[in-house]
């Protein structure tokens, strides 16, 4: 129960702010939403597009939902976290699941648009979508909170959105498939583990797609490998004890 | 002894912030810390308050060590930091309620916490107030609300004075007078403010990171000798040397100022005024305060 009960509480306490400042958050569903009709129309295959879409979504909002956790260093709060006995196993994962659950909300909002990207919609297929959906805004978090834990400002995280996860999301099957992609950049693709996120999602959509993106459960596998492998490694680093020089 | 410092020292990098420091509190005591900012006092709160380890050295709470036992030691203290540490868009109820979490406290536990921390606290009509929208000094409150959650039997607080008006100081300054009262709490604070530090049972002073003196802020006094008496003089350099074998005393010179402790200023001041005529653009005689104890330890001015 000392473990759960911080989860519990962190998590509560990310979504009560967001319901208060929800005009400030919802921001974020723009761009993606933006991007997909206009590139989904111009190009005539709104389908194509969508996974990414979802997938960018899901990128946005966990990594800026993480942002808080900047804020709740510099407004003090986690001072009081850190000072308490809770286990930082669970002081993270209720900072991890809060964000994602923002994250994995707002996306599921864009689960509306299902018809217009031209799938057929099933409670089946939207549980499924929005377990993945989770999975993915988990494995995001878990990254945004690694990030987020070493920094004093927010300016170091849009450079980490623009320099490195936006190029990784480029090369992910989200603009491109697999197979429409030439030699080293194919081998790329193949290393991002973003590219089985979208898969992951494509699959969903699409289980017999042959663009080369990898098998259903291949892609879900390595989406929770890899965000299990962010959650231990956000957890090892809050359990640091600081010896920080801004005495 | 509810907490013992051994020898406490801490560097960043190369720059020594608490060099060998040793002191022990005694149960139910206020005890302070006093020293100027950049003293070392923040930095041994720090390590207190098991957020940082130490570089060398070792401290215990109630009998646990604060860096191998840091989890027992949170158990036991409850921390009061400098900065706010509440959630602003958190009502006063929610940011309590959230705090017993962390302290693993549920159901009717927490209920009957929650109530006793807005009670002892006077906030019982705040529950359900937005901490955004509170003053400096209703904050405050919350925050030792907060820290009293989990009924800590040391209270660590960080300058809890600074940023309020004298008028709020007293009142949190009966609040922690009446805590450790009902509840027999250890109350332990850093302050650089004289008028906090007179409230203390138990003052260390710290300079530069090391003990300048210890004792209570009655007996600290008693240590200067007699009055103290300021005078602004007309550049002139001999004149602290000629005051010296004229009244056999020491002349400190502080930033410009010649100070002198002497039984019976009124006299002295007659006597000087008279002895350098036209020497002395003005003079001052005050009884002794702690900032004279540490102008006498340590040359310098506490703020």
């Amino acid at each position: 129960m000392t473990f759960w009960l911080p989860v519990y509480t962190l998590w509560r306490r990310d979504l009560i702010r967001f319901w208060r400042e929800r005009t400030r958050v919802l921001g974020f569903l723009g761009t993606p939403l933006i991007f997909w009709l206009i590139v989904g129309s111009g190009f005539g295959d709104m389908g194509f597009y969508y996974p990414g879409t979802l997938t960018l979504t899901v990128m946005f909002s966990a990594i800026f939902s993480m942002m808080s956790l900047i804020e709740d260093r510099r407004e003090g709060f986690l001072l009081s976290m850190l000072v308490s006995p809770a286990p930082r196993a669970s002081m993270v994962l209720g900072k991890v699941l809060g964000s994602s659950t923002l994250a994995w909300l707002q996306s599921v909002v864009l689960l509306v648009f299902l018809p217009l990207a031209g799938y057929p919609v099933s409670l089946h297929l939207l549980a499924q979508l929005a377990a993945v959906l989770f999975l993915i805004a988990f494995t995001f978090t878990s990254l945004g909170f690694l990030f987020a834990w070493k920094m004093d400002s927010t300016q170091g995280f849009h450079a980490i959105m623009n320099l490195v996860l936006f190029p990784l999301w480029m090369v992910s099957g989200s603009l491109f498939s697999m197979q429409q992609a030439h030699g080293w950049m194919q081998w790329l693709m193949r290393v991002n583990p973003l590219t089985y996120s979208v898969a992951a999602i494509r699959r969903l959509l699409e289980p017999s797609v042959a663009d080369g993106s990898p098998a259903l459960a291949v892609s879900v596998a390595v989406t929770l490998g890899c965000g299990l492998a962010l959650w231990i490694a956000s957890t090892a680093a809050a359990s640091q004890k600081v010896s920080r020089s801004n005495a | 002894m509810i907490v013992e410092v051994d020898n406490l020292s801490h560097l960043y990098g190369s720059r020594k912030a608490l060099d060998g420091l040793s002191f022990r509190v005694e149960k139910g005591r206020i005890f302070g810390l006093l020293g100027p900012n950049g003293g070392g006092k923040s930095t041994l709160f720090r390590i207190l308050a098991t957020m940082m380890a130490p570089s060398t050295g070792s401290a215990r709470i109630a009998g646990f060590d604060v860096v191998s036992a840091s989890s027992a030691v949170r158990r036991r203290i409850g921390v009061v930091f400098q900065t706010q540490s509440l959630d602003r868009k958190l009502t006063v109820g929610e940011n309590l309620r959230a705090q017993g979490h962390l302290f693993g406290f549920s159901g009717a536990d927490l209920s009957k916490r929650l109530e006793v921390a807005l009670a002892r606290m006077r906030l019982g009509d705040r529950r359900d107030d937005p901490v955004d929208t509170l003053s400096g000094g209703l904050k405050r409150r919350v925050e030792i609300a907060k820290a009293l959650m989990h009924e800590p039997q040391v209270l660590l607080m960080d300058e809890p004075s600074t940023g309020l008006d004298p008028g709020v100081r007293r009142e949190l300054s009966q609040h922690i007078e009446e805590l450790r009262a009902t509840r027999g709490v250890t109350v332990l604070l850093t302050t650089h403010i004289l008028e906090e530090a007179e409230r203390c049972d138990r003052l260390l002073l710290i300079h530069q990171g090391r003990r300048v003196a210890e004792g209570s802020p009655a007996e600290l006094k008693s240590r200067v000798g007699g009055d103290v008496v300021e005078m602004e003089t007309i550049a002139r350099d001999g004149l602290p040397e000629q005051i010296r074998q004229r009244f056999q005393v020491e002349p400190q010179v502080i930033d410009g100022h010649i100070r002198v402790e002497i039984a019976d200023g009124h006299r002295f001041i007659a006597s000087v005024m008279e002895a350098f005529p036209g020497a002395i653009t003005s003079i001052q005689l005050h009884k002794p305060t702690l900032e004279d104890v540490f102008l006498d330890e340590t040359g310098e001015h506490l703020t």
